[in-house]
């Protein structure tokens, strides 16, 4: 019994980096912005949680950190793709770039030094309750912000007018701007929204899940949780799913290394992706619903006539 | 009509100008709109209509000039300054989100704050009380571009606007429709609102305004009461001088000529969720004569070019069949070694590539077909003989351009129509087919364009012209074939054809079940 909660857990740990910065590119892309700097902002996220978290001695002001840098450094995007129009694309691959490698900078002076994590949720008799107590109970403080954010985002988005009015833009940025919506500055909010997520899921690798700096520790998940904004058709619910699944078989696969299974060691490495892709791809089957949840003026710039 | 109650207009505009690099759009417009008249714009395509429109609805800022709302001087700087002030638009292109639903759409343009349930509720009680019933659920890309319309008008409407500006309104409706929509408009002027009312259609500026203001390059060149004027003083005051009409003389014996494109069963499944699927589509066209498909916009005219075309090839390949040969499964470049020659909608990416010049379009389109004329040795492409061939195309269709040989961007939509026809008919082939061969072009080149192609068919090719613009097809088709949700009627010789006839299979109807479809429509 003990096993399988402490199973759930390294899961549910697992799947929060992925389920948040997932999240809030689903935000950018539903406002029509195709920010490719995910993997970018996170890195930075994750060393600037660490750094603040290391020289404070406090991983509370650690994760703030980290919000307030994958904020900051989406802004550069944000100033770039928004206000000089320039190509989305580019612009997202060159701040995956810059984020590695100025983090890698930063963090020269990090490496090998024991890092702050944040404390795990401690309720007094609730948290003792068998098996149900740890997993919703005892968990760190960033799982239960992404679940909170997964629930908000879906409710701003369909149920609040100023999320109809975010996806209509996605939808049509010049419809949008035609009916006197200012559709510069809900994408500017977008974008830095996304970075803060982005931030904050690279808070969660440095402060949670292995609390300490390793040059490049994003180690890939910005693109997978891009894939995973992708695969899920724009729909929140469905990217807390692949994150849960991704991470589920990232699990399992570790396990079953472990335990010797006769499989070599990089097919299982791969099940996680392979298998996000088909259940994502079998529950995105209704092409009529998948076109209606693709922002359709994804990636173009919007140049309002003077 | 223009019943003042303060002695002020609604709306006056005085010099205003707007400027777009080296290009005047707008050059010192006067207009006074009255309280609860319906007033006509007229102009040609590039005669600044939209400039100035803009301009009133915030979407543009003049470089100078005056707008007074009720007498007082206001600075228009958004949309949403027009609307506040009472200013509402129903567009003709981009403003409706296709994949939202119709009341998701209604509820983006009203900022009160109102729930989007009762958005829902409201649109319907309103759409229903102006005859333009609406489905409030419904997702718009499923809808028709009528149904479209209705979605804008209501939208305008929910916001209480004093004026009313409506570009190109009847464009995309069936006769039917427009009618319906001139009773709306009538009615909105009984309760004393002002409508600007955009379009280059004369007849029905004539019945329904009350004055007009017409503009020449960007500049007013007068104002009249066009119910004291004729289609053709009107037509005149807008492109300056008279226009050509298009003579079209009467075929004989075409039923025995030989078929030069045959369409037999042509079916296509839908490319997206939101187009149209082609149900079962026959036709013939014969060595010397024009055959017009008519239809709303979005009926299936599109999917069917691509597929006449080979943008999109077919399973069967004997459905579309070129001089008795089976083409369905031929590339464009196939089909035009077969000897026909297609000129498709969108000028820009699909006729022209827009950042290569003219001689170099010319190229493209014709390299295989013309290969030995343009095309030496090795592949090297004969850069003299393309340029002498595309000056005889620009010296044939009079295309007005600022350089001997410029980028094909760099001309004027009607211009580079222009070019594109002629192109093709350079060629002399014996089947063309054109999808909106006028579309955007000033009355003038228009002229030129539709003569050309009855002659092309007069010299013994088979003329296939696919349109919105039912004035055009009467004018230059020998039979009529109407396109409906994927269906193409029968085409109807045009001895036989009227609007009303043509109009009712338009919206969907069956020659005789009219009054059924118009208490539905």
């Amino acid at each position: 019994m003990d096993i399988t909660v402490n199973i759930l857990l390294t899961i549910a740990t697992a799947a929060t980096p992925l389920l948040i910065a997932a999240i809030g590119e689903l935000v950018v892309e539903r406002s029509g912005v195709l920010n490719l700097g995910v993997e970018g902002m996170m890195i930075m996220g994750a060393v600037g949680g660490f750094g603040a978290g290391y020289l404070t001695g406090s991983p509370w002001i650690g994760l703030l950190a980290a919000i307030a840098m994958g904020a900051l450094f989406s802004l550069l995007f944000a100033v770039m793709t928004l206000s000089l129009a320039t190509n989305q694309v580019a612009t997202g691959l060159s701040l995956t770039l810059l984020g590695l490698g100025l983090s890698g900078m930063m963090g020269t002076s990090f490496v090998g030094q024991p890092g702050e994590r944040l404390p795990n949720l401690d309720i007094p008799g609730l948290t003792s309750l068998p098996v149900i107590g740890r997993l919703l109970f005892g968990q760190d403080p960033i799982f239960y912000i992404s679940i909170a954010l997964t629930a908000a985002v879906m409710w701003f988005l369909f149920k609040t007018r100023t999320g109809l009015t975010l996806r209509s833009i996605g939808d049509s940025h010049a419809s949008a701007h035609a009916l006197g919506i200012k559709v510069i500055r809900y994408r500017y909010l977008s974008v830095i929204f996304g970075g803060a997520c982005a931030g904050l899921a690279g808070g969660h690798l440095s402060l949670v899940y292995t609390p300490q700096w390793v040059e490049n520790m994003t180690a890939g998940r910005g693109w997978i949780a891009l894939a995973l904004v992708v695969f899920a058709s724009w729909r929140p619910w469905r990217v807390l799913a692949g994150a849960y699944i991704f991470g589920a078989v990232w699990i399992g696969q570790l396990h079953a290394q472990a335990f010797g299974i006769p499989v070599p060691s990089q097919m299982l490495s791969s099940l996680p992706y392979l298998a996000t892709i088909v259940v994502l791809v079998l529950i995105s089957r209704n092409k009529r619903l998948t076109m209606m949840n693709t922002p359709a003026s994804l990636g173009q710039p919007f140049v309002p006539d003077r | 009509m223009s019943a003042n109650q303060d002695g002020t207009n609604l709306l006056e505009v005085r010099g205003l100008t707007k400027i777009f690099g080296t290009l005047t759009a707008c050059d010192h417009i006067d207009l006074d709109i009255a309280r609860g008249e319906i007033h006509a714009l007229l102009g040609e395509n590039g005669a600044g209509k939209s400039t100035l429109v803009k301009m009133l609805f915030g979407s543009l800022e003049p470089n100078s000039g005056e707008i007074f709302w009720n007498g007082q001087a206001v600075r228009i700087t958004s949309p949403g300054v027009a609307k506040k002030l009472g200013i509402g638009m129903v567009f003709q292109h981009f403003s409706l989100f296709e994949a939202l639903t119709a009341a998701e759409n209604i509820a983006l343009s009203l900022d009160d704050g109102s729930p989007i349930s009762s958005i829902a509720a409201k649109a319907r009680a309103l759409s229903y009380s102006y005859g333009l019933p609406l489905d409030p659920e419904s997702m718009v890309g499923d809808l028709s571009v009528g149904e479209r319309q209705r979605i804008e008008i209501i939208r305008c409407l929910l916001q209480t606007p004093q004026l009313i500006i409506l570009d190109e309104p009847t464009s995309v409706l069936t006769p039917q429709e427009a009618d319906k929509l001139f009773e709306t408009l009538e009615r909105l002027r009984s309760e004393g609102k002002s409508i600007l009312y955009i379009s280059h259609r004369l007849e029905e500026v004539k019945r329904i305004c009350d004055r007009a203001t017409v503009l020449r390059h960007g500049k007013v060149v007068g104002h009249c009461n066009p119910r004291e004027e004729t289609a053709a003083s009107l037509a005149r005051m807008m492109v300056g001088n008279e226009v050509q009409a298009v003579v079209r003389a009467p075929v004989e014996g075409i039923e025995t000529a030989q078929p030069l494109l045959e369409i037999r069963g042509l079916t296509r499944k839908p490319a997206t969720p939101f187009s149209i699927p082609l149900r079962n589509i026959s036709l013939n066209v014969r060595a010397g004569e024009v055959i017009g498909i008519a239809g709303v916009a979005g009926n299936g005219q599109g999917e069917f070019f691509e597929s006449v075309s080979g943008e999109v090839l077919q399973q069967d390949a004997a459905s579309v069949r070129i001089r008795g040969k089976d083409a369905g499964g031929l590339t464009i470049t196939g089909r035009r070694l077969l000897g026909a020659a297609f000129v498709p909608e969108e000028r820009l990416g699909h006729g022209a590539a827009p950042r290569m010049k003219l001689s170099e379009n010319l190229l493209l389109s014709r390299h295989a077909t013309d290969g030995k004329a343009f095309v030496g040795t090795g592949g090297m492409v004969k850069s003299g003989a393309i340029y002498a061939a595309s000056q005889r195309i620009i010296a044939a269709m009079d295309v007005r351009k600022s350089a001997p040989d410029p980028e094909a961007a760099a001309l004027s939509g009607g211009n580079l129509q222009k070019f594109i026809v002629g192109r093709e008919l350079d060629r002399r082939p014996s089947v063309m087919v054109v999808n909106q061969p006028t579309w955007g072009v000033d009355a003038g080149a228009a002229a030129h364009i539709r003569q050309a192609l009855i002659e092309l068919s007069r010299s013994g090719s088979a003329v296939l012209v696919i349109s919105q613009d039912l004035d055009e097809l009467f004018e230059i088709s020998d039979a009529i074939a109407v396109m409906h949700n994927g269906e193409l009627s029968k085409a109807m010789p045009i001895a036989e054809a009227t609007f009303e006839k043509v109009g009712l299979l338009m919206g969907g109807a069956e020659p005789g079940h009219a009054e059924h479809t118009l208490e539905t429509a």
